[in-house]
């Protein structure tokens, strides 16, 4: 390995330190006339100085800043061009994204959605993107905060004059006494200065861990972004969807079959019903369509208590029961069920009543009701009458001449019913759906709808997420290292007496104005108040 | 010299301790990247339950038969195959994958493999229609609460799963399967020594 020999003190330095670890003296010639670097304090950085293994390879590459940065500008760019269209969850789900993105945005749609950015987010590129832009902070924060630390929990007290030539504020002194330098170590002490002493020469610090604010801040963005990567275990993060009809016991998911919730009743409550609404009466008739006030689901949450080695029927003990509101969501074992959305009106059960065809008053001969979910096969009734329902559509639509039914549950219900009377041999077919009562042959009978009983569907969201916690604790840690590192500076002041003379350099690792001030006042009543801003004099 | 020999040596050691401990951050970098990249490819691929787990055993009435038979248990079967199909009336990929499986069923039924269908539907009328409309001879069962449902992790229908004698999980099917791909993968779970 390459070292690099201090031609005033003889100390081996790493390759690529540009100060003398041991003395300060500047060891790159070409800062000879400028200021001093002093970055990292001078320190060799860890990744610049070697470069041989594919290990030494991948960890130089991670910490260079350069890549650092250019991966997060790609991220940002590309979540800056992800917000251009609707992402793909946000595009009606009845509708294919590939004609979609190409129907609606023409060309520049096409290609949006052929280059993935339809679903850019949870796409397999942009989280590698993400997961690179933390490994190399991980990595930078390891190569630089290292041997930052060591420098300065190692820095000489007794520096080279030409390191303190180099620092940006420096001054020389002939005119002053004893008394004086005491006077301004007094002030540096008042000012919560640590001064440390060797042959004569000090060193006034303060605020060192200001320095490590950045260190802290990447800290925190580390923990935040692998709190993110936790939302990937089933047991942490749960984020379902469901669907429960009034008076239906569902299983809710995410939960491993364990929790099971009831709708007891959907409530749904629109502008216009109470008395003081009149007020808004104009805006309601202009609006056209009802304006929801308040949606809420009466839910009772139960557990299972059944042997889970077989999936079957449950054993449910309810433990909770409560209202679900939009904001306010019914909470248990640390799941939550919001109120998202609901159904209103969905058919329950409808009521049928015969009559003979040929009476004008519709007479009943007899009343049936069918249940909709689960609706009975045959129908028998005293006066020798039998109703059989042969078939039964409860979403019904004609595809190729056939009924069928396109969903499970019933929004258009069609039956299929064969009737047998006392006096008939054969039975006789009714078809009936909504707005529609067709008559196979010349029936003697006809089937008639009387009633009907509706309830609603409530759209319940499930939420768990114990990943918060963490995202909460990097987002805080985030804050610490931002705080710590904004609103404090690390300011050193050098002195560096000589034979005839003395020198006074300061350091601050930002804000040179409060260090000028600051210097001002420490100076106040001494020799030492002039000091050159050398920057300025380069200018 | 020997001084010069002990810092060779503490250089060589340091040299070492580096790599031992980039490596090591390396390693534990990369892999929560891996692990972040596998989570998000197997996350909404469609169900929960995959090639090569135990397939969650589960009891549920059978229906559409002649005399009540009461409850089946997947468990049952062991020491069979076992084709375990999700499928429902309205869903038309299920209704036209229906009469490949009963034509294959006595076949199969021969070899030791069982044919299952497990309907999501609401209403067990609708179920006996459609099994009396495709006369279809092999169990069916009735998943009401949708339970079994929840459990494998079902999305799209209809989801098959290949069950092996031992009750592992061989192949898993999203969608609509052709009579030749039924037959290859019924044959892929035949129990061995049969």
């Amino acid at each position: 390995m390459n070292t690099i020999i201090c031609d005033t003190c003889g100390h081996h330095n790493k390759e690529g330190t540009t100060i003398c670890e041991k003395c300060g003296k500047p060891l790159n010639q070409d800062t000879q006339k400028t200021l001093l670097n002093m970055r990292y304090d001078g320190t060799a950085i860890r990744s610049k100085t070697r470069n041989r293994s594919i290990i030494d390879k991948t960890w130089n590459f991670f910490s260079s800043i350069k890549v650092g940065v250019t991966l997060i500008a790609l991220a940002l760019i590309a979540s800056a061009i992800g917000t251009i269209y609707p992402q793909e969850t946000y595009i009606p789900q009845t509708v294919d994204p590939s004609e979609h993105y190409r129907d609606q945005y023409g060309i520049p749609g096409q290609i949006y959605y052929q280059l993935g950015f339809h679903n850019l987010y949870g796409s397999l590129w942009y989280m590698i993107l993400i997961a690179l832009i933390g490994i190399s902070i991980f990595i930078v924060s390891i190569d630089r905060g290292v041997p930052l630390y060591r420098a300065l929990k190692h820095q000489a007290i007794k520096r080279h004059p030409k390191f303190l030539k180099g620092q940006k504020l420096y001054g020389e002194y002939s005119d002053y006494t004893e008394e004086d330098k005491q006077q301004l170590l007094q002030h540096l002490k008042q000012r919560r200065y640590k001064i440390t002493e060797k042959d004569g020469h000090y060193l006034a610090e303060k605020n060192r861990f200001s320095r490590w604010g950045p260190y802290v801040n990447h800290l925190g963005l580390i923990i935040f972004l692998a709190a993110t990567l936790l939302r990937f275990i089933p047991s942490m993060y749960v984020d379902e969807s469901m669907w429960v009809r009034e008076g239906e016991t569902e299983v809710i998911p995410g939960t491993n079959q364990e929790y099971y919730i009831e709708n007891q009743q959907f409530i749904f409550e629109v502008y216009g019903d109470r008395e003081e609404d009149e007020i808004f009466e104009t805006a309601l008739e202009n609006n056209g369509a009802i304006v929801p006030r308040h949606y809420e689901t009466k839910a009772a949450i139960y557990q299972d208590t059944s042997d889970k080695e077989v999936i079957s029927e449950p054993e449910l003990e309810e433990i909770k029961r409560g209202e679900i509101i939009v904001n306010q969501p019914i909470k248990f074992d640390h799941f939550h069920i919001y109120q998202d959305s609901y159904q209103l009106n969905e058919f329950q059960s409808m009521s049928f009543k015969l009559h003979e065809t040929e009476d004008a008053d519709e007479e009943a001969i007899l009343e049936f009701t069918v249940d909709l979910v689960d609706p009975e096969r045959v129908y028998e009734f005293d006066n020798g009458y039998r109703i059989e329902l042969n078939d039964y559509f409860p979403d019904y639509e004609l595809s190729d001449g056939r009924p069928r039914t396109t969903t499970n549950y019933p929004r258009n219900p069609g039956f299929v019913f064969f009737v047998y009377g006392p006096d008939t041999e054969e039975a006789e077919v009714s078809f009936l759906a909504i707005g529609q009562n067709l008559a196979a042959g010349e029936n003697q009978y006809k089937l008639s709808l009387t009633d009907f009983d509706v309830r609603n569907v409530s759209g319940l969201t499930v939420r768990k997420d114990l990943t918060l916690p963490f995202l909460g604790l990097g987002a805080f840690i985030f804050m610490i290292g931002l705080i710590q590192g904004m609103y404090w500076q690390h300011r050193r002041v050098w002195i560096h007496p000589t034979a005839d003379r003395i020198y006074i350099a300061c350091h601050t690792n930002k804000n040179w104005f409060g260090m000028k001030s600051e210097y001002e006042k420490i100076t106040e009543g001494t020799p030492f108040t002039e000091i050159v801003d050398q920057e300025n004099k380069n200018e | 010299m020997s001084k010069l020999e002990q810092a060779k040596a503490n250089k060589k050691n340091k040299k070492r301790n580096r790599i031992i401990f980039r490596s090591a951050i390396l390693v534990v970098l990369f892999g929560a990247l891996a692990f972040a990249v596998f989570s998000n490819l197997t996350a909404d691929d469609g169900a929960t339950v995959d090639v090569g787990d135990k397939a969650p055993d589960f009891a549920l009435k059978q229906v559409a038969t002649v005399e009540d038979l009461g409850d089946l248990q997947l468990s049952d079967y062991e020491g069979k195959g076992v084709m375990l199909n999700f499928w429902a009336t309205y869903c038309e990929p299920c209704e036209r994958e229906m009469p490949y499986m009963e034509q294959l069923y006595p076949v199969y039924q021969e070899k030791g493999v069982e044919i299952i269908a497990v309907s999501v539907d609401a209403t067990e009328l609708v179920i006996n229609n459609f099994v009396n409309k495709h006369a279809l001879t092999f169990p069916i069962l009735h998943d009401k609460n949708s339970q079994v449902l929840d459990a494998y992790g079902i999305r799209p229908l209809p989801t098959t799963y290949f069950i092996d004698e031992h009750g592992k999980v061989e192949e898993r099917v999203l969608g609509e399967l052709s009579l030749e791909r039924l037959e290859g993968y019924l044959d892929q779970i035949v129990p061995e020594g049969s």
